[in-house]
Formats: structure tokens, C-alpha cells, sequence
């Protein structure tokens, strides 16, 4: 029987193991090679080696941070706040260029003339100028359009907008936001165990959190900006460099993801939105209850794709000022000298984050693929 | 250090081709040879900065910095002229130094002992002794640092200047935001667009800044404080003595030939001065460049073709360039300054 097996294209000849085996093998020993002469080289040269400068003060300060942070904290809490504000990046990124991106793909398809060629003028022009470019002629705008903060546009009560950046006010926080919160997941995890009083727990969901706020005295309190010297005070601030970063990768990435919507929803066959028709579902209908939910397995690998590059090019912040991971590493390579702990060390974090978007994105994946039977 | 000894035993001990790759790595020391077999010299400089290091229209560089490593050139080469200039960020330059690309570093860069000590760098003698101060525009109203509560601060990453700024403000227990911006040229329009409310960098830069990119130089002040020490100085990689002796007495040369009047204007009747260290100096009485490993008229070469240390500060950075800054520190030992060169012989 054995003789009779015929090799599937994944078996291997023995020859071809050993040549593989082989070129693994000359891989691996490059590769001690450079890390071994890299390691003498420095050594050679009195440059100082090793993690411990993650410990040490890092005496300088970040303009934005998601934690608290001061020039007295570690090289180690600098690095974390870089990774919040990069983390922070690529979610919103990639929440809105999805949106922005689908909605682009329907308008790409649509049946009005104006609103295809718009979408297709868009995409055109987006994914066919380079990212960085992008960025800074968004920072430039940014800066150059706005006030400067004694000459503030007043959008809304107490939200401006100047060269500084948006500055809103934000809620104290009180104990009791904590409570009403608990309260909320309770009733919502009740209407999902009692299926029949769906409509009484929903009621429960918005009753209890609101008796808890009233019952503590309505604590409403806001941190309202205000003038004071150069700059707005209080409130909460988002830079022209964040939101410039945020606008440029959402824009650019938005591009590419309504060109992979497009693809998706071209993908499904023909007959599908003609039977659609045929039941008497409208073409809005048949977009969402017809066609979407079949585009969206096809779409969802290259998709994976395109967040990954949104979350590695967020990278490019460091020309614009955004205290990104990028940019606070290059300061800590810059003070400490470390450059080949520091450099490997951003590695493995945008390692680690793109191999987590993957798995996530390769679960959903998972689910929402046909199940045949 | 610790780490680093178990680092190569791990690796040592896991691989057995420790010993091969030993052998390939380059070999130490020698820039003076191969300095002298490439037949021109390689210098680190910024990315532009007015008065220190900048390409003119021709792409040509000028500057103290870029005169400092053209006096290396002349010592070296004999031929000023034979000098490439590699512009660097502040981020990249020691990378550039420490891997080879460059043989000195002559980018405006700040002394301090973890840079010299943990880089694999030696510092060869000041050039430049500065300060870090702050600009703001007139119309802000500001007259001192102290006032800078709650402003916008547009600042270098990997420089000294980004870690003063910290230390100042915590000192005085004011608040600021930074904005970090790793391009010169974007920090300077972050800056003149509004930005921010001040930039800050060595008082000898802001001076350059404002002369050099401000639409209107006197729309801009640079505040009476300085808050740091800023000693500029050319460095090298470590455990080059050779190398380290030559950039260091070049440096010297400079300053000495000052000191004893010596110009590019007169250093060929000087040749015939009776001072004995001028002799000595200029190789009329040979031995001095010999001990360098260079030509006897190392000096001479030097002072011909780039000049004294006092021409070369004028004509960049003082009363002759647009920047106008005092000597102050940088005058003579002799004269109040701290420019002082060990004796020739």
C-alpha cells in the first residue's frame, strides 16, 4: 500500500529534507554570527549592554499621556506611555477607517454617477500619495488653519479650537459612575438569562443606573478649559499632532479598505442579489440583509492586512511629534545609547501587537466563516 | 558590564562557532589609516544649522563645526579641501560615529559623562562653550523663562537640550507640554508657525534659528536665562588614542595659534618667528608632528588653509557672520574666556 501512496504536494523527498535542513542550518548560524560579532564588536567598543536602563529615570517629559506620568518615572513607564498613546492610535484608526472605508466601498458601487466617481476620485487620490506626505501636509493645515489659543474659535460652550488643538471639557469622575456601571452589567446580564422578560430588563437596564445617580445627588460635575496664560487649562486636549496622525491614517488606510469592500461585494455572485430582488427586498435590504453578510467573509482576511499596516504605520508619528512607541524608543536610544536593546525591544512590542491583531481578527474569521455541512 | 559577560558565554556556549566569528570582526583602532588610504576625511554634521554646520546653495558646507573638521583634514591630508560631510539628526549621530560611517563627529553635540562613558565615545577639547536658552516672539510678552508656566515647548528629541528643559522646569516647579519634533527644519516651522510658545535649544542655535529662518529676526526674543552648560566638542570612537591625539591637538592648534597671533594672513612669516613654541608648532623646528604621526607642517596646514580658532569663530558664528554672537566664554583664556590650549612640546 505503501508503495502505491502517492505524494501529496506537502510531502517531502528525503533529499529535499536534507537540503531544507541545510539551509536552516546556515540561516541559524548566520544569525548567531551577527548577533555574536555585534556583542564583541560593542563590547570592543565600551558600549554598555542590557536591559537595566529600563529602571532608570528617564528625566525627560512626553507632551501626551493616557497614565500618569513624570520626567521622575522610568525609561520603563516612558516606553508604556508610548504604547498607550500607539494602542490608542491604532484602535480609533481602526474603528473609523472601517466605517469610513465601507461606506467608501458602497459609493463605489453606487447607482448614482456622482457619488461612484466621488468614491473613485477619493481612492484614486489617497492611496496614490505617499503616507508621510499625507501626514504632514495634515499637521501643516492643522497649524497653520487655527487661531492661536488667545484667539480661540469657540465651537460649542466651553469646546475651542486653536493651533493647540481641540480642547472639550471632561466629567469628574465620581465613585458613583463605578456603581451605576455595575448596575447596568447586572440588568443587561439578567435580560439575557431570563429570555422572556426581555423587555422588563431593558427597562431595569436604564432604571437602576439612573435611580443610583440620583440616589448619590446627580454628581455632575465638568473640568472646563479655560484661558489661562498661554494655553488652555483643564479640560481634556487633542493635539494637532494627534489628531493629524489619526486623520491621515484613517484617511489613507480608509482608501485601501473601501477597494477591499468593493472586491468583497463584487464578489458575491450575481445571482444572490437577483434573487434578493425576486423575493421583493428592496436594494437596501438586499445590501444588508443579502449581500454584506456574504462580502464579509471575503473581505475579512485582506482586511486583516490593512490594520496591521495602519497599526504599523502609525509608526510615521515621529515626523509629526506624537509621542508614539517609535518616538519615545528613538529618545530612550538617543539618552541611553542602548541602540540594539531598544531597537529589538520595539520589534518584539510591534511584533507582539500585530501577531494579536492577526489572532483576533483570524477568530473572528473563524466565526463568521460558512460552516458547511 | 555584568550582563555582558553572560550575554557572550550564553552565546559562546551555545554555538560552536564562537571562535569563527571572532575572527571576522573588523579590525580595532586605525582610522589615522584609513583615513589617510580612502584619501579623504568623513565628518558627521547636521542637518543644517546656521553658524555650526550648513550647506550653502552650492551644497556646500560651512561653519564652525564643518571648519573644525576641515582643520582635521588640513592636519591630516594637508588639503582642507579633502573633508565629505555626512548630515545627521540628533537621534543618529553617535549610531553613525560608533558603527564606522563617520570618523569624527562634529555636530554641535554636548559633552556629559554618560555620553562619554557609556557610548563607546571620547570627547576631544571644546569648541564651543554654550548654554541653553529659550525664544519666544516679542509679541507673547514674555521676559523671562520663569513665566513659561503652562507653555508649549518645541524641542529636539535625543539632546540634552529635551532633558534641561525637564530638570528646569521641575526645579522651578512650573508645567509644560513638549512637542518633540526629531526634524530641525519642522521644529523651527512648529515654532514660527505658533505652535508652540517657545523653542528651546543652545543659545548658539536659537541665535542661528532666528537669523537664519525667522521672517523677521526681531519679531523673536531669546530670554536672559540660560539654564544649562553646553560644552560643544568634536568626539571619536573610544580606544583610538592614535586618532583621539590627532583631533585633540588639531583642536589646540586652533586655539594656540590664536594665542600666538598666528593667521592664515601671516603663518608664512611666523614660519620664521624667533618664539621657540611657534617653531615648534609651525614644524620649522621639526619633532611635534612626527609624535602625531603627521606631516611636520600639520599646524601650518591647518592655520594656511582654515585659520586660527579667533577667524574661524568670526567669520561663523561672530561679528562677521549674521548670527553676531559675543566670544564671552569663547574668548581666549587670556581674555576672561575658557579657551586655553595645552603647551606645545
Amino acid at each position: 500500500m505503501a508503495g502505491q501512496r502517492r505524494r501529496s504536494r506537502h510531502e517531502l523527498r528525503p533529499g529535499a529534507i536534507a537540503i531544507q535542513a541545510a539551509v536552516l542550518a546556515i540561516v541559524l548560524l548566520l544569525g548567531t554570527y551577527l548577533v555574536h560579532n555585534t556583542l564583541v564588536n560593542m563590547a570592543r567598543q565600551g558600549i554598555a549592554t542590557g536591559f537595566g536602563y529600563l529602571g532608570r529615570e528617564a528625566a525627560f517629559e512626553i507632551g501626551e499621556t493616557l497614565i500618569p506620568y513624570s520626567p521622575a518615572d522610568s525609561y520603563g513607564r516612558a516606553l508604556l506611555v508610548g504604547l498607550l498613546n500607539t494602542l490608542q492610535v491604532a484602535i480609533i484608526g481602526i474603528v473609523v477607517s472601517t466605517v469610513l472605508g465601507t461606506l467608501i466601498g458602497i459609493a463605489r458601487l453606487s447607482g448614482n454617477w456622482l457619488v461612484r466617481k466621488l468614491a473613485w476620485a477619493y481612492v484614486e487620490i489617497l492611496r496614490n500619495v505617499p503616507l508621510l506626505l499625507q501626514l504632514i501636509v495634515w499637521w501643516d493645515l492643522l497649524r497653520v488653519a487655527a487661531p492661536p489659543p488667545r484667539a480661540a474659535w469657540q465651537i460649542l460652550p466651553h469646546i475651542f479650537v486653536s493651533n493647540r488643538g481641540l480642547v472639550f471639557p471632561t466629567l469628574i469622575w465620581s465613585p458613583v459612575y463605578l456603581w451605576m456601571g455595575v448596575a447596568l452589567m447586572a440588568a443587561l446580564a439578567a435580560a439575557r438569562i431570563v429570555a422572556r422578560g426581555k423587555k422588563r430588563a431593558a427597562a431595569l437596564a436604564l432604571i437602576l443606573p439612573l435611580a443610583l445617580f440620583l440616589l448619590a445627588g446627580a454628581p455632575l460635575a465638568w473640568e472646563v478649559p479655560e484661558l489661562q496664560g498661554f494655553n488652555f487649562s483643564g479640560g481634556h486636549t487633542l493635539s494637532p499632532e494627534l489628531a493629524a496622525l489619526l486623520v491621515g491614517l484613517i484617511v489613507y488606510t480608509a482608501a485601501f479598505i473601501a477597494e477591499i469592500v468593493r472586491s468583497g461585494i463584487e464578489g458575491v455572485s450575481r445571482g444572490q442579489s437577483e434573487a434578493a430582488a425576486a423575493l421583493g427586498l428592496n436594494r437596501r435590504q438586499a445590501l444588508r440583509l443579502v449581500i454584506l453578510p456574504q462580502a464579509l467573509r471575503i473581505v475579512i482576511p485582506p482586511l486583516i492586512g490593512e490594520y496591521l499596516a495602519l497599526t504599523k504605520n502609525s509608526s510615521l508619528a515621529i515626523a509629526i511629534g506624537y509621542p508614539d512607541l517609535t518616538a519615545i524608543t528613538y529618545t530612550t536610544l538617543n539618552q541611553t545609547g542602548q541602540a540594539v536593546e531598544a531597537i529589538a525591544l520595539m520589534m518584539a512590542i510591534y511584533l507582539a501587537l500585530s501577531l494579536a491583531t492577526s489572532l483576533i481578527m483570524n477568530w473572528y474569521n473563524a466565526r463568521v466563516a460558512l460552516v458547511e455541512r | 558590564m555584568g550582563e555582558r559577560v553572560t550575554f557572550s558565554k550564553a552565546f559562546a556556549a551555545a554555538l560552536a562557532l564562537a571562535a569563527a566569528a571572532q575572527l571576522a570582526a573588523p579590525a580595532a583602532a586605525g582610522t589615522l589609516a584609513a583615513v589617510k588610504g580612502r584619501g579623504y576625511l568623513i565628518c558627521g554634521v547636521s542637518t543644517g544649522l546656521a553658524g555650526f554646520s550648513i550647506a550653502d546653495q552650492q551644497g556646500r558646507y560651512t561653519g564652525l563645526d564643518v571648519d573644525t573638521c576641515r582643520a582635521v583634514a588640513a592636519a591630516v591630508l594637508g588639503d582642507a579641501g579633502k573633508a565629505k560631510f555626512i548630515p545627521s539628526t540628533a537621534e543618529q549621530r553617535f549610531t553613525l560615529l560608533q558603527s564606522g560611517e563617520i570618523d569624527v563627529l562634529t555636530r554641535n553635540t554636548t559633552w556629559t559623562l554618560a555620553r562619554d562613558t557609556g557610548l563607546g565615545l571620547t570627547f576631544a577639547p571644546v569648541t564651543y562653550y554654550d548654554g541653553q536658552g529659550f525664544m519666544v516672539a516679542k509679541k507673547l510678552g514674555v521676559k523671562s523663562a520663569k513665566e513659561l508656566n503652562g507653555a508649549s515647548i518645541c524641542v529636539q528629541p535625543g539632546t540634552t537640550t529635551e532633558l534641561n528643559l525637564a530638570d528646569y522646569f521641575r526645579t522651578n516647579h512650573l508645567s509644560f507640554k513638549p512637542v518633540v519634533i526629531a526634524q530641525l527644519e519642522e521644529a523651527e516651522n512648529a515654532f514660527f508657525s505658533g505652535r508652540c510658545d517657545s523653542y528651546t535649544t543652545d543659545r548658539s542655535g536659537l541665535a542661528g534659528t532666528r537669523a537664519g529662518k525667522a521672517a523677521n529676526p526681531d519679531d523673536y526674543l531669546i530670554l536672559p536665562e540660560v539654564i544649562s552648560k553646553e560644552p560643544l566638542a568634536p568626539a571619536v570612537r573610544h580606544g583610538d588614542d592614535e586618532w583621539f591625539a590627532i583631533v585633540k591637538w588639531t583642536v589646540f592648534a586652533l586655539i594656540a595659534a590664536e594665542e600666538k597671533g598666528i593667521t592664515s594672513k601671516n603663518v608664512e612669516d611666523m614660519r620664521k618667528s624667533d618664539d621657540p613654541e611657534v617653531k615648534r608648532m609651525l614644524g620649522t623646528t621639526p619633532g611635534l608632528g612626527q609624535q602625531l604621526h603627521l606631516d611636520e607642517a600639520w599646524a601650518y596646514n591647518i592655520v594656511k588653509q582654515v585659520g586660527n580658532y579667533g577667524e574661524i569663530f568670526d567669520r561663523n558664528v561672530g561679528k562677521d557672520s549674521p548670527l553676531k554672537l559675543e566670544r564671552g566664554l569663547n574668548a581666549l583664556w587670556s581674555q576672561g574666556g575658557l579657551m586655553y590650549a595645552m603647551p606645545f612640546r
